[in-house]
């Protein structure tokens, strides 16, 4: 309750400038003004190439080492722990940030969520069959979450909690119990996979005892092949995509659609 | 030399950053994949041009592909590594503060040893002193397990030391932060933790066990290459299968007009 009246009272303080404490939810919005076209040419000038360079060189390593455990970037931390002084130029800096990403680690740089702000990493190097060294080296999680988006997609795109669970017993990872690869199941599914936006986890309205589904997060939807997918659990069911008319059109309109 | 970064280059890149070390073996069969999945234009033996058009793009970066030898093996690697900070920038980001304080008392047992190795049992002892945040010896053990697993520290029978990638990565830190301690090797001039010292208190210098090897092959009676006093040591025998392969390549990719050397005339002469 006290945490409620917190946010909201500073929220309603927002205005005032000095309001600007450590808490980079809050920072964010109050600090983050879009600085006028004047502003921008005169910041511009303050800074080198050189200096540009570096910045933008930091920016990229900060990105890398947050997308190695594929936490989401947050404009507002960019921000406060690399961009600081430079923040006035902070368009420019993104925009070479963004080129260096496509033209040096075949990387795009994707905001997910325009609104907060939230970047992620997506990486259009995909993993062929005859790798020497494996391009993502196994990770057994991949492969749990795997199974779980292909349960959310072939039942339409949201799912009750429970189905997810039960089909994961069938498979004998028992959200219950602690698994060998995977810990504690149920925090890795409705937590890490959550906070990477690999899927959303949401309690359904009106309903007691308290009831949450699944669907697919921000991450998901630009990172995995809805078609490629299909083609999987088709083999499995050793028939054509094809028969499964619904999840065939909406995976061929995504595929077209990136 | 105009090359630019491709799709293979990109690949390759990518695999290097995932994987953080490959030996030369799969670096050249990474570097043929990477060429025929993307339809680039594959050249054997010119690994090393390729690694040269990547590293050009990540200088600014201020990140670089890097060849190093194992002290462990003398065979040859490839690694990704980060210039900017010489802290342990790179792990920190995966491990808790207790952790990494626990990698940096294990690495100041290390450095400190006289070969280049600390046992278990002394850096588990460290677990109860950590400033940070005390571990449990259960609970440490597991994090060692897990520094040996993301390629930072090697296990032999519970003597643990500095893995390739872990020199290669930390080498200015390491040298700075052990100025005093740390010691050169005089065949290679890499860092030198696992290896053999010159007795004579004068001279002190160190080798690495393959470099040794190397250097004496064929001797019978061996001096230091520094104060000439006779080396005590026994000679460590090394199997080359790689690095007899990645020589002839270094000797054939230098003298580029000059037909393939007979190899084992060619490797006495460089040295």
């Amino acid at each position: 309750m006290s945490q409620k009246r917190r946010v909201s009272a500073t929220q309603s303080r927002a205005p005032k400038r000095s309001q600007i404490v450590g808490d980079d939810e809050d920072d964010e919005d109050m600090s983050f003004t879009q600085p006028t076209s004047s502003q921008v040419q005169r910041a511009r000038e303050n800074f080198t190439t050189v200096q540009i360079d570096r910045k933008t060189a930091e920016v990229v390593q900060f990105i890398l080492i947050k997308d190695q455990k594929k936490v989401p970037i947050r404009r507002a931390d960019i921000v406060k722990h690399v961009m600081k002084e430079y923040k006035p130029i902070y368009q420019d800096i993104m925009k070479r940030v963004t080129r260096t990403f496509e033209q040096v680690f075949g990387m795009k740089l994707l905001e997910i969520d325009s609104k907060n702000h939230i970047y992620i990493l997506v990486n259009k190097i995909e993993p062929v069959a005859g790798e020497p060294v494996s391009l993502y080296p196994s990770n057994p999680k991949t492969g749990l979450l795997f199974v779980i988006l292909s349960i959310i997609f072939m039942k339409g795109g949201v799912v009750k909690e429970a189905l997810i669970w039960n089909t994961l017993k069938k498979l004998r990872v028992d959200p219950g119990e602690k698994h060998d690869d995977f810990g504690d199941v149920k925090k890795l599914v409705t937590d890490e996979f959550v906070r990477q936006k690999y899927v959303e986890y949401v309690r359904i309205p009106h309903t007691e005892p308290l009831e949450f589904e699944f669907r697919w997060g921000l991450r998901a939807e630009k990172e995995v092949s809805k078609l490629k997918l299909l083609e999987f659990v088709a083999q499995l069911h050793d028939q054509e995509p094809q028969s499964w008319t619904q999840q065939f059109r909406e995976a061929t309109a995504a595929e077209s659609s990136q | 030399m105009n090359r630019s970064m491709g799709d293979s280059h990109r690949r390759f890149l990518q695999t290097m950053m995932s994987n953080g070390i490959i030996d030369n073996i799969q670096a050249r069969a990474l570097h043929q994949h990477c060429c025929e999945v993307h339809s680039g234009h594959y050249i054997p033996d010119k690994l090393d041009e390729f690694i040269d058009v990547i590293n050009a793009q990540l200088q600014p970066m201020f990140m670089n592909i890097r060849k190093a030898m194992s002290e462990e093996d003398g065979l040859q690697y490839y690694a990704l590594v980060n210039l900017t900070e010489t802290d342990i920038t790179r792990m920190s980001s995966d491990y808790a503060d207790n952790e990494l304080e626990l990698f940096r008392k294990a690495m100041d047992l290390i450095v400190d040893s006289e070969n280049g190795t600390a046992s278990s049992t002394d850096i588990l002892n460290c677990a109860d002193t950590l400033q940070t945040k005390k571990l449990r010896k259960k609970e440490a053990e597991l994090v060692l397990n897990k520094f040996v697993q993301d390629k930072w520290l090697n296990e032999k029978h519970g003597e643990y030391t500095l893995s390739t990638r872990c020199i290669t990565e930390m080498d200015q830190y390491i040298r700075t932060m052990y100025r005093d301690l740390v010691k050169i090797c005089h065949v290679c001039h890499n860092i030198a933790l696992q290896s053999q010292m010159c007795e004579n208190p004068g001279c002190g210098i160190k080798m690495h066990l393959p470099c040794v090897a190397r250097y004496f092959k064929g001797r019978s009676d061996p001096h230091c290459p520094a104060c000439s006093d006779f080396w005590p040591h026994e000679i460590p025998e090394f199997h080359r299968r790689q690095s007899q392969a990645s020589q002839s390549q270094f000797s054939s990719a230098k003298e580029n007009t000059a037909p393939a050397p007979s190899t084992s005339s060619s490797r006495r002469s460089r040295r």
